[in-house]
């Protein structure tokens, strides 16, 4: 069982797995997530589930290497086992034919947009997809998101591959162009879904945001992944992942996620800590 | 627990002690407290019992242990023919004889308890099954002959794991779903260790799976699967027992900032993720200097001694009523002032304080007095105005009761719920508005006791076989 198919990298530090786990692909939909642990030891972590093969009974999370769990995650090999896997967790997205919708994934977040822009393609809508990371080497699942967009603009931070800037800025002028965009779902980084709330503010287009907070069971028990929406509290794990971005507080959201920074780092005392939200 | 020993008649044998850790040594470990009885102790205390012919202690066992009759068997040192009687009626004695609440159940209808102090048949119960478990040679019942009948269970708590040895044992297919990576429930994510060492919990499973009961972990009834997938798949009946898991906040401002936990993150993360143990186990926890836990429930002591073993420099109980009120077992508050925890009675916080990080601290509280009664008897705190005050906190643990996890109730088409979302029953066999659906323990009747699950899962296990035999 949670047996490991494939562990590729699709750039320095992004890297897919694709697992052994035949009743969470029959069952999952998009916008759920599993939670795995590596060994008896290991914490638990959620990742979201980018695509699934009911038939081959697989499913595929891709993750980024932040620290202690997502490294030894990114050194195990074809024929490895997780000790623990469970899910499908969380809600699954609202899909509709909402008309227009634009799909826009920051860093890793390209791979929790990719089975959105998928179903919501599927569902009738036309998709315009803006995908963005620091640098052209971090860009995952263009061909992917090309596939199942009407159209993918790319955009990186240091302009070294398509538009020079963020994703918002993007987003923005296609706003001040005129384009009418009936929902927008934005998935990354915490201030890069911040931003993009903003922009989509004004103009009044609803946008629905994945948020990564931290969590333990994922099953409703224990509350570490709560959240503030339109001034209540609320479990990520069992009332989201996906909430209303215009009813967030993004800055509660940011300081949780550095709770546990200095153990973090203690664990894995040569990299950056990566709950700053990246 | 009482320990003070009988003065007036000096020439009966008093109840026996049982030796445990000096509080200055085990406030820094997290190991279990009491040693338990040497095996003359055990005779001595067992010695006690007067074999009542019509004991009243079995009747204060919710699932009828044969009190005399093992403890007969200890005070001949027959220590292993006592943990098979035991287990004749209770497949996790080693756990209910270290966290029942005896003092208001068996030992509260000895005979002895009248003009003295109880037979501790908690404490004889907990030699018998660690004295099986230590010697490594559990009796394992030969295997019954399956009667073709399959039963779901979902949740491997005391209710489920209760009812899955009973209903193996008549011959029934059993397989217990439980959404954690281990089997145990409350057993194995809430209790601390020093409380229930976990190794005895998983010795207790161990046996469950040797008898023949299947436990599928990593598995969330309604989200995994449905119940009525699972009765699709050709399960014939099934039973809910999946606690009441879900937090209560109180809803004050402030309750998000950084380093405020419910005590069931903040025991999950310790307990069943081992966090006091890391970096050795993965999983971090806030080692606060000085931390407030809200509530006077088992809950909230194990929450307050956990933060002591973490290195709290000031663990504070914060009550919102006085000691007479709080509902934490006689013996943990104990446990807990020896070991320097510090009481703030007739408080309670109305607002939490961060600083520009989102940390919390302090805590804004007020002093209470104690109003008329309510119609359940209690005395209700009543604000005192104008008492504001801070305490300084780094970490909070919020401890002021669970309520149920709507995930089965919402993905079960007809399961009748009540207001606060806790699974209906009919009458005591915990059958639902379902047919062929029993539920029980704590997603039944919120927060209880360990042996009252236990006791539902019991009667449900008769209930099922009787419903199952008519068909």
């Amino acid at each position: 069982m949670n047996k490991i198919i494939e562990n590729t990298k699709l750039s320095e530090s992004v890297v897919k797995m694709v697992l052994e786990a035949p009743v969470i692909a029959q069952k999952r939909k998009a916008g759920q997530f599993i939670i795995l642990k590596i060994d008896e030891k290991g914490e638990r972590i959620p990742l979201t589930i980018v695509d699934s093969d009911s038939q081959a009974g697989t499913i595929t999370i891709i993750y980024q290497v932040v620290g202690k769990t997502t490294s030894l995650l990114a050194r195990m090999k074809a024929g490895d086992a997780l000790q623990d896997l469970q899910g499908p967790l969380g809600n699954p997205t609202e899909i509709e034919n909402y008309g227009k919708v634009v799909c826009i994934g920051g860093g890793v977040g390209v791979g929790v947009v990719y089975p959105l822009a998928v179903a919501l393609k599927k569902a009738g809508n036309e998709v315009i997809s803006i995908i963005g990371a620091r640098t052209k080497d971090l860009i995952i699942l263009e061909k992917e998101m090309e596939k199942v967009s009407d159209k993918l603009i790319v955009a990186t931070d240091d302009g070294s591959y398509g538009f020079h800037g963020f994703v918002s800025v993007v987003l923005q002028q296609l706003i001040e162009k005129g384009e009418k965009i009936d929902r927008v779902f934005a998935i990354g980084p915490v201030p890069m879904m911040k931003v993009l709330c903003d922009v989509t503010r004004a103009p009044g287009i609803k946008t629905i945001v994945s948020l990564n907070s931290i969590m333990v069971d994922a099953t409703g028990m224990c509350g570490a992944c709560r959240v503030s929406v339109a001034g209540k509290t609320k479990f990520t794990c069992v009332d989201g992942p996906e909430f209303d971005g215009h009813d967030v507080d993004f800055k509660l959201l940011a300081n949780r996620l550095k709770m546990y920074c200095d153990p973090e780092r203690e664990a894995y005392e040569n990299h950056k800590c990566g709950c700053d939200g990246n | 627990m009482e320990t003070k020993e009988i003065k007036e008649k000096k020439e009966k044998v008093p109840r026996q002690k049982m030796p445990e850790q000096e509080p200055g040594k085990r406030i820094r470990n997290f190991e279990e407290v009491p040693f338990g009885y040497s095996a003359e102790t055990a005779i001595i205390e067992a010695k006690r019992c007067i074999q009542c012919k019509k004991p009243g202690c079995i009747a204060g066992c919710p699932v009828d242990v044969k009190i005399p009759e093992f403890i007969k068997d200890i005070a001949e040192g027959r220590f292993i023919e006592a943990a098979w009687k035991l287990k004749e009626t209770n497949g996790l004695p080693a756990v209910c004889g270290r966290v029942c609440p005896q003092e208001d159940q068996c030992e509260k209808f000895c005979i002895l308890g009248k003009k003295g102090e109880p037979v501790a048949i908690g404490r004889l119960e907990r030699f018998a099954a660690d004295f099986e478990r230590n010697g490594g040679n559990i009796e394992i019942p030969p295997p019954v002959k399956s009667n073709g009948k399959k039963i779901a269970i979902a949740g491997a708590g005391p209710s489920g794991l209760t009812i899955a040895g009973d209903l193996v044992k008549l011959g029934y297919e059993v397989t217990i779903f439980e959404a954690l990576h281990k089997a145990g429930g409350v057993l194995v994510y809430g209790i601390p260790e020093f409380r229930l060492p976990k190794a005895i919990v998983e010795a207790e499973v161990e046996y469950l799976r040797q008898l023949g009961v299947k436990i599928e972990t990593n598995f969330v009834i309604g989200r995994t699967k449905t119940i009525d997938e699972l009765f699709a798949e050709g399960f014939h009946a099934m039973f809910i027992g999946v606690g009441a898991g879900a937090p209560v906040f109180m809803d004050i401002p402030g309750e998000n900032l950084s380093g405020i936990y419910s005590a069931n993150e903040y025991l999950t993360r310790s307990n069943l993720m081992k966090a006091y143990l890391f970096p050795e186990y993965d999983t971090p926890i806030v080692r606060g200097k000085r931390v407030a836990v809200i509530g006077g429930g088992n809950v909230a002591m194990d929450s307050v001694r956990t933060a002591l073993r973490l290195g709290a420099e000031r663990a504070m109980i914060i009550y919102r009523r006085t000691e007479v009120e709080m509902p934490a077992r006689k013996e943990e508050v104990h446990h807990a002032q020896e070991e320097g925890v510090e009481f703030l009675m007739l408080t309670a916080p109305v607002e939490y304080i961060g600083n520009d990080a989102g940390w919390v601290t302090g805590m804004k509280c007020l002093k209470m007095e104690l109003g008329e009664a309510d119609a359940s008897g209690r005395r209700s705190p009543v604000p005192i105005k104008g008492s504001e005050y801070i305490i300084d906190v780094d970490t909070v643990v919020v401890a002021v009761g669970t309520m149920a996890n709507p995930i089965i109730p919402v993905t079960t088409p007809g399961l009748e719920t009540n207001r606060k979302g806790y699974i209906v029953t009919r009458d005591e066999s915990g059958l639902t508005s379902r047919d062929g659906i029993y539920a029980g323990g704590d997603i039944v009747t919120g927060s209880a006791t360990v042996i009252l699950a236990m006791g539902a899962g019991r009667k449900a296990a008769t209930a099922i076989h009787e419903y199952l035999s008519k068909k």
